[in-house]
């Protein structure tokens, strides 16, 4: 596959394993105390499992998987409320797959499809706004899910419904931002995060700029990453130069897909239906400031909270899930009490192991069997 | 977090919507955030696109593809004339 | 007749016109057409064929009803005729067992009855029994069908899990995932258009030669679940484990882009068509070429072995292994 391939060669991938090994010896970071490299990304928490990149950095470098899985930190009491509107009359609920199957209190929207609710599986915002166009007797309510990676396409998807002046379609939106999470694990006093492998896709909408910030205030160095080995392994790469030079900046590693400036009509078009009111909940993570993903003034009336006045709903993790400390990098999935003792894939305790991306179904699913568990 | 795959426009049509091609599956596909033209004019039918949720995200630029490669390539090399095998 | 009703399956003039009708001309053979309750198969010529009777049942609920590459009635024979000749054995006799839901059109049944009897015809099976209901409007999806059968195994083959050792090579005919990424497609309605076809077939001619040779240990064919569930089952029952290469794994190129875009992986899906056998090392690469020899088994490959260290797991393009979970649930299509 063109631009995929070429990006997964084993050569290539060895290639930058022997120059990581030669960068390691100059890092000032050791076995004991690595190098943190935060990838925020589920995407790439995805890549590095499914390829095991892990497994071939040098023991002086590791990662730390970041809270970018917008279905891991979905607020359980959200799936609730997606249910109580799936629930009522007329109502046709569109979700994309990543979401059918997170349990709320009781009950996952999978399950509320089994009892009869009209739940059908989408793979783009389109396909359920053309659902509205053809049931116009039904109200058709689409499930946003995602960072701003998805967020253009809802908001596209949206000025057409208002262009067609549609009444019956409308949108749930859980859709959240990407810096006011980092910014949230920035300022936990005692986080261990050394540097950041910012996603790929998230950048090609925002662009770099955003990201200046983190080597300014806070004195971390930034590489944004595609999402093939090569890009991973060249990030990291890219990540420990800048380390031992000392000299941090944000570096674009992904230029094939990621202009600097990010894309001006997708930013115009977050820009005119969405903004960031209030402070949003994060599932594992708390409460983040200025964090609360809205619908503009213009785009209100397909706001499906407002449409139809759904009760708060919280609803409490388990209390010894140690979902914030991995966030941060002071526990391995393994390390959590809970973790394949009694909180797994098909039972979540916590948001990390609710998607196949969260940073402890991955390592349930993919190194259960294999891990040596290394203590650094 | 995003499933962004590169695939080919195959066709356009007057409404923003084309068709786009992975490894042999073709989906249509919203061209609004890209455009069906690029900045000289010329039509985006045959160029390479990050598709996501259904629409083409990002245009796909080949010389930056190819510096990437490049870039590695000089890696390959650097490494192999360091340990003296080339 | 243009639909289903209940009456043709409350067992009196109804039922008696369907049958007659329908799957008496459609199935006809002289065993279902003696009309007893049951049917009556000689034994003698069976006992001359070998030992052991291979027995197996399989029930069809397939939505949609109708896919490239197939049907539902083409899946109820091949499913079970399948699962029969894994065992080294050629299936005879099938019964079947309709549950038709009222109001189901008579032409979409008889689409599926004649597909059913084509396939059995080619694979020189007789349908010697069955039974109809009809029920009420949703209370089932339109029809399901459930398959029952039976074959001699002969004397000379003595295929099973129990001979599993560590050293075995792992063998797969053709392409992963054929049938699962065809379904999923339509099933889901993702709009994906694509030249893809289930791989669903009748696996005894490719079974046949196999028969005779030696260090073939067991094989199964890939049905729900992917090779990944076999390879599960194999595991579990040898308390060994599989471990595969993920470069070695055929796979289309239309199914790996329908992974790459949905976020899935080819080992769960669903296939039709396909055996994944164990052989013993000596004897891999003959097997391997015996199956190429056939349209079925052009893309035979090996794609790794068993080895002392139980659970079964895949090593990655760079070296690296990782666990190969068996899922809970059918994994959805992911867009994050």
């Amino acid at each position: 596959m063109r631009y995929i391939d070429e990006y997964r060669q084993p050569d290539s991938v060895n290639a930058l394993i022997c120059q990581l090994n030669l960068q390691a010896e100059k890092l000032p970071y050791s076995a004991s105390r690595p190098l943190r490299i935060m990838e925020v990304c589920g995407g790439h928490t995805h890549a590095i499992f499914k390829f095991g990149l892990d497994q071939l950095l040098p023991k002086n470098i590791e990662f730390i998987h970041g809270p970018g899985c917008p279905v891991c930190v979905l607020p359980k009491g959200r799936i609730d409320a997606a249910i109580n509107i799936a629930r009522q009359q007329n109502v046709i609920f569109c979700t994309f797959g990543d979401a059918m199957r997170v349990p709320g209190k009781s009950e996952s929207l999978i399950i509320a499809r089994s009892q009869g609710c009209d739940i059908r599986m989408v793979y783009s915002p389109l396909d359920a706004l053309q659902l509205a166009e053809q049931h116009p007797h039904k109200q058709v309510v689409f499930f946003a899910l995602g960072f701003e990676t998805t967020m253009p396409a809802t908001a596209v998807t949206l000025q057409t419904a208002r262009a067609r002046n549609l009444s019956n379609f409308f949108i749930f939106c859980q859709h959240i931002t990407l810096l006011p999470s980092l910014i949230h694990l920035l300022k936990q006093p005692d986080n261990t995060i050394d540097a950041f492998l910012m996603p790929g896709h998230v950048s090609m909408i925002i662009g770099a700029t955003p990201y200046q910030f983190i080597v300014s205030d806070y004195q971390r160095p930034v590489v944004i990453g595609g999402f093939e080995p090569v890009d991973i392994l060249q990030s990291i790469s890219l990540l420990a130069a800048q380390k031992i030079t000392g000299q941090y900046r944000v570096v674009n590693q992904y230029k094939r897909v990621v202009p600097d400036a990010g894309n001006c009509n997708a930013q115009q078009a977050l820009d005119e239906v969405f903004r960031l009111q209030g402070d949003g909940e994060w599932r594992g993570l708390g409460m983040i400031e200025e964090a609360n993903v809205t619908l503009t003034d213009a785009y209100a009336q397909f706001d499906a909270e407002q449409h139809f006045n759904l009760p708060e709903q919280q609803v409490a993790d388990d209390p010894d899930a140690c979902c914030g400390e991995v966030l941060i990098g002071h526990c391995k999935p393994w390390q959590c009490p809970l973790f394949a003792n009694g909180c797994d894939p098909q039972n979540a305790c916590g948001a990390l192991m609710v998607s196949p991306e969260g940073a402890c179904a991955a390592w349930y699913k993919y190194r259960r069997q294999e891990v040596t568990y290394e203590y650094h | 977090m995003c499933i962004g795959i590169p695939a080919q426009i195959v066709a356009i049509n007057d409404d923003d919507s084309g068709l786009a091609d992975v490894s042999g599956v073709r989906r249509q596909i919203n061209l609004a955030l890209v455009g069906s033209y690029d900045e000289h004019g010329t039509s985006r039918l045959g160029q390479w696109v990050l598709v996501h949720v259904g629409f083409a995200m990002s245009v796909i630029d080949e010389q930056q593809a190819n510096e990437t490669l490049t870039g590695l390539q000089q890696v390959f090399d650097a490494e192999y004339l360091e340990q003296g095998e080339k | 007749m243009n639909t289903i009703n209940l009456a043709h399956g409350s067992g009196g003039l109804g039922t008696q016109q369907l049958l007659d009708h329908l799957f008496m001309r459609k199935f006809a053979n002289p065993l279902l057409q003696a009309r007893e309750d049951q049917a009556r198969i000689p034994l003698a010529a069976l006992a001359g064929q070998g030992q052991l009777l291979a027995f197996s049942t399989d029930s069809f609920v397939i939505d949609p009803l109708i896919f490239p590459g197939g049907d539902i009635g083409k899946l109820a024979i091949c499913g079970t005729a399948n699962d029969i000749a894994v065992s080294g054995a050629q299936a005879g006799f099938i019964s079947c067992g309709f549950i038709l839901e009222e109001g189901l059109s008579y032409r979409l049944l008889e689409t599926i009855v004649d597909s059913m009897a084509g396939t059995a015809a080619r694979a020189g099976i007789q349908i010697v029994t069955g039974d109809t209901k009809v029920v009420p409007r949703g209370a089932v999806d339109k029809i399901f069908i459930n398959t029952s059968g039976f074959g001699v195994i002969p004397q000379q083959v003595h295929w099973s899990m129990q001979h599993i050792q560590a050293g075995d090579q792992l063998l797969v005919s053709g392409t992963l995932g054929d049938h699962g990424a065809t379904i999923l497609n339509l099933r889901e309605q993702l709009g994906l258009s694509v030249e893809l076809q289930s791989d669903c077939a009748l696996l005894s001619e490719l079974i046949a030669p196999l028969r005779t040779m030696a260090g073939i240990k067991t094989m199964r064919d890939a049905t729900r679940g992917g090779v990944n569930a076999v390879l599960h089952e194999f595991a579990r029952s040898s308390q060994l484990g599989m471990e595969i290469q993920e470069t070695a794994l055929p796979v289309k190129a239309e199914v790996r882009g329908i992974c790459e875009l949905l976020g899935l992986e080819p080992v769960n899906f669903a296939n039709e068509g396909k055996l994944v056998i164990v052989v013993a090392p000596q004897a891999a690469g003959q097997v391997l070429d015996v199956l190429r020899q056939q349209p079925l088994g052009k893309d035979a490959a090996i794609i790794g072995e068993v080895i002392t260290t139980s659970g079964v797991r895949s090593t990655g393009a760079y070296g690296v292994r990782r666990t190969l979970d068996l899922p809970y649930y059918e994994a959805l299509p992911r867009i994050c």
